[in-house]
């Protein structure tokens, strides 16, 4: 059988709709954060909001990673 | 060695040689040099580079590990061999080869043409910039030539100790030296140079609008290098390419410390003529002699590793997918490799001399190759996760895009109504792919299991 015949899976899904969030906060947010003040921290904010997201897209994979792990069948190992 | 050992590494890479495989393709003369010139110059713009990383690491994220598992079933080594596989067309995998090596050229004349000048200003004018190509040309190709991507990979870790070193250094240094810290950078900046904290900062067209069409284009277009597909199948498992995924935005804070050197740079000497110099004149001002020389030297092996891989991967196209693909079938492997090795020569030749007689702005090279690369992303991304997709619908999608793009290009049009020329070609080239498929029979589906 083909993956792509399954269907999305319910892990797959989920995983999906979190790896959307950096694309919303670090593309189709910029028109509203596109300003200095306030300083964050000593940083202004237009770049104190990017270095935020993108330092939280680790963690916001790792939680895609784990709802995989949890909502989708076992995967046989392809390690080898 | 063989083929599979010389593009893939024989398959046997754990989550850190990929790492410092990849970033030793991320992080390239381009960090050190493009990043603090525009940050310099330009202002706010910047930030591009520090977003569109985040995005390239979460599409692959989703799409690298199945791209392993195809790879893997059917013994594919190249981009290319994804389409061929997948469309059943080998025809097509000659077309994409051969915008693949369109658009790497671009990457390698930036990373050739940046390597002269750190060494030239680091070198206070003693190397002249074309000597400095030339004798780098001749190390780079002498690696990849007797050891393919497994020498590339280990070369990278050399050069990330030295580049975040070096960036380290310079990038806490300096503004600390000059201000009493960051803080203090963003204060001034604020006071005398606000427009560079905000879009379009100093330009008159590098708007919201095209910092978001930009960051898109460059992350969807992240992983469609013919470098960065590719050596996801030197992987050792599909599991190794998500755990990558989930640690290399870290890989993105040097970025952030090269920005403070450019910034700091524009309060310390404003009005530098290229603001390409600005890491390096800052470095020159600020420290002795010998803390220049190690920026120049990581500097220069910054640009070396991705060059060797660009150069590796370029040739691989060539001589697998255009010559074997295209004009002779029956080529054994050990005559492809052959081929691939000569073709390292020849393709660091035509790259040495572009970097020579066309010299251009560092950023304006690499978006130039991302508007080519990027028209892979339809073909790709719809193979994997659409039923529909078919070949035809493919074709008409590339033809499209990529003559969108060469059109825009060519009569100076790019930014079109605010928007990048590539993103313009990938929005011609997804609507074609779509709208045709739905009209022609889908291209039957892989196996994976």
């Amino acid at each position: 059988m083909s993956f792509l015949e399954e269907g999305m899976q319910k892990g797959t899904k989920y995983a999906l709709l979190l790896g959307a969030i950096p694309f919303i906060t670090l593309v189709f947010a910029l028109p509203l954060v596109n300003r200095i003040k306030p300083f964050v921290f000593g940083i202004p904010f237009l770049l104190f909001w990017i270095l935020v997201w993108v330092l939280l897209t680790p963690l916001i994979l790792f939680l895609a990673y784990l709802v995989e792990k949890r909502f989708n069948p076992p995967e046989e190992e392809d390690d080898s | 060695m063989n083929l599979e050992n010389w593009t893939v590494g024989g398959r046997r890479f754990g989550v850190i040689l990929i790492w410092l495989l990849m970033a030793g393709e991320i992080y390239t003369t381009f960090t050190f040099l493009g990043a603090s010139g525009w940050a310099y110059s330009k202002g706010a713009p910047a930030f591009y580079i520090l977003i569109y990383g985040a995005l390239a690491y979460t599409i692959s994220f989703f799409i690298l590990p199945l791209i392993w598992k195809i790879g893997k079933k059917h013994g594919l080594h190249t981009q290319p061999d994804f389409f061929i596989q997948r469309y059943d067309s080998r025809i097509l995998g000659v077309f994409v080869a051969l915008i693949g090596v369109f658009s790497i050229i671009p990457y390698l004349q930036l990373q050739l043409a940046g390597l002269g000048f750190i060494v030239e200003i680091a070198s206070n004018g003693a190397v002249s910039s074309k000597v400095a190509i030339i004798i780098s040309f001749v190390l780079t190709c002498s690696f990849v030539y007797t050891s393919g991507i497994r020498g590339a990979a280990w070369v990278a870790v050399i050069k990330d100790i030295l580049m975040i070193l070096a960036v380290g250094i310079v990038g806490i240094g300096v503004p600390s030296l000059y201000f009493g810290g960051f803080g203090k950078v963003f204060k001034t900046l604020a006071e005398r140079f606000p427009e560079h904290l905000v879009f379009p900062g100093t330009t008159p067209h590098m708007d919201v609008l095209w910092v978001m069409s930009t960051v898109l284009l460059t992350g969807l277009g992240f992983y469609m290098w013919p470098h960065a597909f590719g050596s996801a199948f030197s992987a050792k498992s599909s599991k190794t390419l998500k755990r990558n995924a989930i640690i290399m935005p870290f890989y993105q804070i040097p970025i952030l410390l090269v920005f403070m050197v450019g910034f700091t740079a524009l309060l310390v000497m404003p009005g530098l003529a290229n603001g390409d110099t600005a890491f390096l004149s800052l470095v020159n001002k600020t420290y002795s002699p010998w803390i220049m020389g190690f920026v120049g030297a990581a500097g220069a092996v910054t640009a070396m590793v991705p060059s060797a891989i660009l150069v590796l991967f370029a040739a691989t196209l060539l001589a697998k997918n255009v010559y074997k693909g295209g004009i002779n079938p029956k080529a054994s492997d050990e005559s492809v490799m052959r081929l691939s090795r000569i073709l390292v020569l020849v393709i660091t030749t035509v790259a040495l001399f572009m970097a020579v007689f066309f010299p251009n702005e560092l950023v304006n090279l690499l978006i130039l190759g991302y508007d080519g690369v990027c028209q892979f992303f339809p073909g790709v991304v719809l193979g994997l996760f659409w039923k529909k997709v078919s070949k035809t619908g493919v074709w008409c999608g590339l033809l499209t895009g990529t003559g969108v793009v060469v059109a825009l290009i060519v009569t100076g049009s790019d930014p079109f109504l605010g928007l990048n020329a590539g993103f313009v070609g990938l929005a011609v080239n997804a609507f074609f792919t779509v709208v045709v498929s739905l009209m022609t029979t889908p291209t039957k589906q892989l196996e994976v299991s």
